[in-house]
């Protein structure tokens, strides 16, 4: 496969490794009521989509960005690659 | 001065220079390294830093500059520091001096094994090694990538004319794999 | 007499003579022969034995979808089984013999098989040896490994290498063929990036084979000329001896290069073969048609064979497989074997044409209407049996039969990614359907474009589509454009043993069986009766048994359906998977500063990971690893020992917010750590499992060194990318590794400040006072060598950690012995190193496994509950947190003899011993010189209350049971007054 990094053009998947769902994004507060359960939900429960799916990827031999990369899984057509932190800095993550 | 004699990544203690037809790879060990990371919101302050060190405008993407510093991109607000050892040993205080606050500064000079790759048909060399394109690399492109397993950068300073750095404890593995891909090709 | 097969013309080298052996006897060939095309010269029809008959075959093909000529190569550590004959580029003394048989390819033991044919049919295996089970390992399979499989392998390393490769192009046009020279011209011309692979040596597909003019000339001159402007052209690579095995994702081609295959040598330091991987912006597929045989009763004997390989024989080879040769086609095409062949001299006993309206030709004779009913010959074929128009039969003399049924297009790659290939009703055959490999397009015969001037203008048509070239096609070459309508006729009513798939042994009557037997789904038909599973992959077989599936079931071809054509293409050996990653080059090995050293000491190496470590250093004398290790940890807790942990993964972590963002990822809490010291830190995964363990020293107020384990140092690494950039990437927070450039040994035992003091630069204290257990500094060796040094201890000893940079790793390892020869100073490897921590009670890898939670280690209290960190809220579950959970304890044996099992399970002293009553296990044991017995560590529930307790420990696999008492972890110095020394 070839992913389209947003910086660095096409390059072979074998640079990168997988890691899941890009939900992992969405830590939960530590501090909220439910906090036990939002973080059961977050450790284990992923879909598990016949189709378009955002998931992470770690350009662990390139530039060491991790990426959301919307591909579908039966298709392997990627249609997006974004930079995860822009997208986690979207969903208004910080610190 | 300590009394320590340093060795080369490849053990010696002269730098090993291997020639296969046109094509030579030359372990270079007199180079000094240290890793810029611009600090979060200053980018400006650390670029214009690391200008001020190296003479030369931080490289972009995918790019390096070699004046006298060189400055190598490696990833999004980070960038490498070269310069030769005699000299510069202490590059990453220099470094850290320049750049003050606005960036953190690592040595990396040992963290590297650095191998010169230069002579026509080098091409055919880097085809067996790399999945980069690296017959549209110009002067002054760099990019990261993966040789026989281990992240390097590849280096294009001119026209058959390559640099490649990988980990310093793998030097034997990936000189191995470098010198057996030059009597492959050539 | 020699090569008495040889016809006049072809494109073999007749001034050189090569000379090679099959089956130990000696032939004649000329460059540009393949082996088949030799033995052919040589009047040798038999080539091997059949798979599961034994029945004798010769060749069928002159190409890659060759199903039965397949031989062993070469010999000794060189042999390679399972080749094609008709791949085989020939090359001076080359050797090949025949396979499956015994004693001799002409007589053959288990040609008996043939005889037992009724019992051997379609799901044989299945049927058979199904009952007793206990038979199956003992005596079935052994008898079948014997009996079937085809060529043997040497059982020796090879000594050759493959490689693997990289390259790029705009546009990859597979096949060399008409459709993909005039697609490369035209692309070439244009400027276009391209790379033209074919699997054949010489290029120009069927234009080499054919006898036909293009323009004025021969078409393999025009082939040649084609070639030679290629060549001509930088931005054209031509790749000859290269298959295209396979088309993945996103324009990502498999190639195989055969780069030494055809020399009788390998020059040194080149590869046999190059598994190409092909970046391609678009593709062109020009991979031409396979002809397709007809089945009829016996139409495997040696001499039967397509109608374009004897066509290919004896145009391009310049050589008959007999001097007297039959023709039976339902197509035109067919008929120009024939006239070829009585071109070239050789005599044509007849044309058998299944037309009743086939043309009649003047030279030879043609049997209108005509079927074969059967042929006969013992180990080749002799005579042919037809069954004439009006119901007669007529035999006829001959030694080789062309057989043409039509042409299928080589739709392979087409369906590599799930595309399925739509029928054509006026081809009778399957072509590419529209769901091709993005990017890919189809070009040529192998997109129905049968005649030569229609593979033409679809090539250049292809190439200009696939690159957007805007203007008129270019010139193309005058040619045959012969109307190319098929009627399908797949094999002679009433026959039974007939061959669909040769290398398989699969017949009409096994195709017939299997739908009997209810078999309807393709699917089903091709395992059951394994048609199309054997090496050739059903090239000249999957039609002919769908066709006849197809008639059965009383449904039309498209229909019943095709299976799924799967890369590669044609087989790759392992080999070339493999490239250069074998042996030790398998996979990148890690060398630590002080390697070269400890191989001149004569140290014993293991691997961790990547890494090769020390594991002991054997003195003169010793002659059991346990006394050197003993050894070594005795007196590095006497006196001083001295160990390489560069391996520890070294993260830098610098930023504003570096002792937040190490408050995140650590359980524990570090934002209050001051200046200049070393905390330990546990990290939890998210589901509150302990991921690993280390140190974080920090050197600055924004500055930490964090270190990992050996095993986790990448894992880690990433994890911290991802916690900064994911859930918080406003974290003022740089990370990079630095495992790579500091050598870090470990100086441990009483006298380590001593040797230390030796070489630290006077201006810094080191003293307990002004280095106290946990300090860290930056520090210089030497004479002003800049230097990392931490007072941290693995061995429970007084201890310190120190780092230079790594070149100078070697020097001050060498340094240190030399300066610690007063204090008797020893280098100890990773095995003392574990017997030390193990005598301390430290978790390593064995106990941090994934399944293991702070509160199993002893060490729940450390999971800050007034900070948000990784893992911490789910590590407050209920289930993980039972009042009888695991806990780490320490075990010792009560026979002082004993030894503890390191897996093994602790039970109730007495009572039953099973999965139900298993109190714990053990992670980790070692001999302790200490203590002078084996010690172990591992969990146990309610561990923390029952220290004192007498248990078994139970190892049912290596069936040891020995009793043991619970103790701390900490067997020495269990308040830690020696590492605050």
């Amino acid at each position: 496969m070839i992913i389209d990094h947003p910086l660095l053009g096409p390059r072979d998947s074998s640079e990168f490794v997988y890691l899941g769902d890009a939900a992992l994004i969405d830590r939960p507060d530590w501090q909220v009521e439910n906090a036990a359960e939002a973080f059961y939900d977050y450790a284990y429960l992923r879909g598990n989509p016949a189709g378009e799916h955002r998931e992470l990827w770690f350009h662990e031999s390139g530039d060491r960005s991790w990426l959301v990369v919307t591909r579908n899984t039966v298709t392997h057509e990627i249609s997006k690659v974004e930079l995860a932190r822009d997208v986690a800095r979207a969903q208004g993550r910080s610190k | 001065m300590h009394d320590l004699v340093a060795i080369t990544a490849l053990g010696g203690t002269d730098p090993q220079v291997d020639s296969v037809g046109t094509v030579t790879c030359s372990e270079v060990p007199g180079v000094a390294l240290a890793s810029v990371a611009v600090r979060l919101g200053k980018e400006q302050e650390a670029t214009a830093a690391l200008a001020e060190l190296t003479g030369a405008p931080a490289p972009g993407v995918g790019r390096f500059e070699s004046k006298q510093i060189a400055s190598i991109w490696i990833g999004p607000d980070q960038w490498l520091v070269e310069a030769p050892f005699e000299t510069h040993e202490n590059l990453a205080d220099q470094a850290k001096a320049a750049t003050g606050n606005a960036a953190s500064v690592s040595e990396q000079t040992d963290a590297w094994a650095r191998f010169d790759l230069i002579g026509s048909g080098v091409l055919a060399v880097l085809e067996l090694l790399c999945p980069l394109d690296t017959r549209r690399m110009v002067e002054g492109d760099v990019a990261r990538t993966s040789i026989h397993h281990l992240g390097c950068f590849i280096l294009c300073r001119a026209s058959e004319q390559f640099s490649v750095y990988g980990p310093r404890s793998s030097a034997g593995s990936l000189h191995h794999a470098i010198v057996t891909a030059m009597k492959s090709a050539l | 007499m020699t090569q008495g097969n040889r016809l006049s013309g072809g494109q073999i080298d007749r001034n050189t003579t090569l000379s090679f052996k099959f089956d130990n006897r000696s032939y004649t060939a000329h460059p540009g022969d393949t082996l088949a095309s030799a033995l052919l010269a040589n009047n040798v029809r038999l080539i091997g034995r059949s798979f599961k008959y034994h029945r004798p075959r010769g060749l069928l093909t002159a190409g890659s979808e060759e199903p039965n000529g397949i031989v062993e190569l070469r010999t000794g550590n060189r042999q390679e089984p399972n080749t094609r004959a008709t791949t085989i580029e020939m090359f001076e003394g080359l050797e090949a013999r025949s396979q499956n048989r015994w004693p001799s390819l002409k007589f053959d033991a288990l040609a008996i098989n043939d005889r037992f044919s009724n019992f051997l049919t379609a799901g044989f295996y299945y049927k058979t040896f199904m009952w007793p089970a206990a038979f199956w390992e003992k005596l079935y399979e052994p008898m079948i490994r014997r009996a079937a499989g085809l060529g043997s392998l040497s059982m020796q390393e090879d000594p050759d290498e493959c490689d693997k490769g990289f390259r790029h192009c705009d546009l990859l046009i597979i096949g060399a063929g008409p459709a993909g020279l005039m697609a490369a011209l035209t692309a070439g011309r244009a400027g276009a990036d391209v790379i033209l692979a074919d699997e054949d040596f010489a290029l120009g597909g069927r234009l080499n084979s054919e006898s036909f003019a293009l323009n004025d000339g021969a078409a393999a001159d025009w082939a040649a000329q084609a070639v030679a402007e290629l060549s001509a052209l930088p931005n054209v690579r031509l790749m000859p001896r290269t298959t295209v095995i396979g088309a993945f994702d996103h324009g990502i081609y498999g190639a195989v290069e055969r780069t030494g295959d055809h020399l009788a040598s390998l020059p040194a330091g080149k590869p046999r073969q190059i598994l190409w991987r092909i970046y391609t912006k678009r593709s062109l597929l020009c991979a031409g048609a396979t002809e397709r045989p007809i089945a009829f009763e016996n139409n495997d004997r040696p001499g039967i064979m397509l109608a374009s390989a004897l066509r290919t024989y004896a145009n391009r080879f310049a050589t008959t497989a007999a001097q007297r040769v039959a023709v039976l086609t339902n197509n035109d095409d067919g008929l120009r074997t024939a006239a070829d062949l009585h071109a070239k001299g050789v005599k044509i006993a007849a044309v058998i044409d299944v037309r009743p309206d086939a043309p009649i030709n003047h030279d030879y004779e043609v049997l209108r209407g005509a079927q074969v009913s059967d042929t006969k010959g013992r180990l080749g074929l002799s005579f042919v049996e037809v069954a004439l128009a009006d119901g007669s039969i007529r035999t006829l003399e001959c030694g080789a039969l062309g057989v043409s049924g039509g042409w299928n297009p080589n739709v392979h790659l087409t369906c590599h990614q799930r595309g399925r290939p739509v029928w054509n009703d006026d081809l009778a055959a399957f072509v590419p359907g529209t769901d091709l490999p993005p990017g890919l397009s189809v070009a040529g015969a192998a997109n129905g474009a049968m005649s030569t001037h229609g593979a033409l203008r679809s090539g250049a048509e292809g190439a200009m589509k696939a690159l957007d070239l805007k203007g008129s096609l270019p010139d193309l070459p005058a040619a045959e454009d012969a109307p190319a309508s098929q009627t399908p006729f797949w094999y002679v009513q009433g026959c039974s043993r007939a061959w669909l798939d040769q290398q398989n042994d699969v017949t009409v009557k096994d195709v017939k069986l299997s739908h009997q037997e209810g078999f309807r789904s393709v699917e089903h038909l091709k395992r059951y009766t394994t048609l199309g599973m054997a090496t050739d992959q059903g090239k000249t077989s999957n039609m002919g048994g769908l066709a006849i599936m197809a008639e059965l079931a009383g449904k039309s071809i498209p229909e019943t359906g095709t299976t799924i054509f799967r890369p590669p293409y044609t087989p790759v050996p392992i080999a070339t998977f493999a490239g250069r990653m074998k042996g030790k080059e398998f996979h990148p090995t890690r060398l630590t500063p002080s390697h070269h050293w400890a191989k001149e000491r004569g140290a014993v190496f293991v691997e961790a990971g990547n890494w090769l470590r020390a594991q002991w250093f054997p003195l003169p004398g010793e002659t059991h690893w346990r006394e050197s290790v003993d050894r070594e940890v005795r007196q590095t807790r006497a006196s001083v020992g001295v160990c390489d942990c560069t391996t520890l993964g070294k993260i830098d972590v610098q930023g504003s917010d570096a002792a937040a963002f190490l408050n995140r990822i650590y359980c524990n809490g570090f934002a209050k750590l001051a200046v200049g010291k070393t905390r330990y830190g546990l990290m939890l995964r998210e589901d509150g499992m302990v991921m690993d363990d280390g140190t974080a020293a920090r050197l600055g107020e924004d500055h930490f060194v964090v270190t990992t384990t050996t095993a986790n140092a990448v894992s880690v690494y990433r994890h911290m990318e991802f916690v900064r950039q994911c859930p918080f990437p406003d974290m003022d927070v740089q990370l990079i590794s630095t495992t790579e450039a500091w050598a870090q040994y470990a100086i441990a035992g009483p006298n380590s400040r001593k040797l230390l003091q030796k070489i630290v630069d006077p201006e810094f204290d080191i003293s307990n006072e002004g280095f106290p257990f946990m300090a860290c500094a930056n520090i210089t060796v030497c004479c002003g060598l800049r230097a990392r040094l931490f007072r941290i201890s693995f061995s429970g000893e007084l201890a310190f950690e120190i780092a230079v940079p790594s070149r100078y790793g070697d020097a001050l390892m060498r340094r240190l012995m030399t300066e610690g020869e007063e204090f008797h100073v020893v280098p100890y490897g990773t095995e003392a190193l574990g017997v030390m921590r193990i005598e301390k009670g430290h978790a390593a890898g064995n106990e941090l496994n994934g399944t293991t939670t702070a509160l199993n280690l002893g060490m729940g209290r450390m999971v800050s509950k007034k900070k948000d960190s990784i893992g911490s809220v789910l590590s407050e579950r209920e289930g993980l947190n039972e009042p009888g959970a695991l806990m780490m304890v320490g075990i010792k044996p009560l026979n002082q003899e004993d030894k503890i099992t390191a897996g093994g399970h602790l039970m109730e002293a007495s009572g039953p011993v099973d999965a139900a009553h298993d109190q714990g296990y053990v992670t980790s044991a070692a001999f302790s010189p200490t203590l002078e017995c084996h010690i172990g560590l591992g969990f146990l529930k309610n561990g923390g209350a029952r220290q004192g307790e007498k248990m078994r420990l139970v190892s049912p696999l290596t069936d040891v049971t020995i009793d043991v008492e619970i103790v701390s972890a900490h067997f020495v110095d269990p308040e830690g007054e020696r590492l605050r020394a």
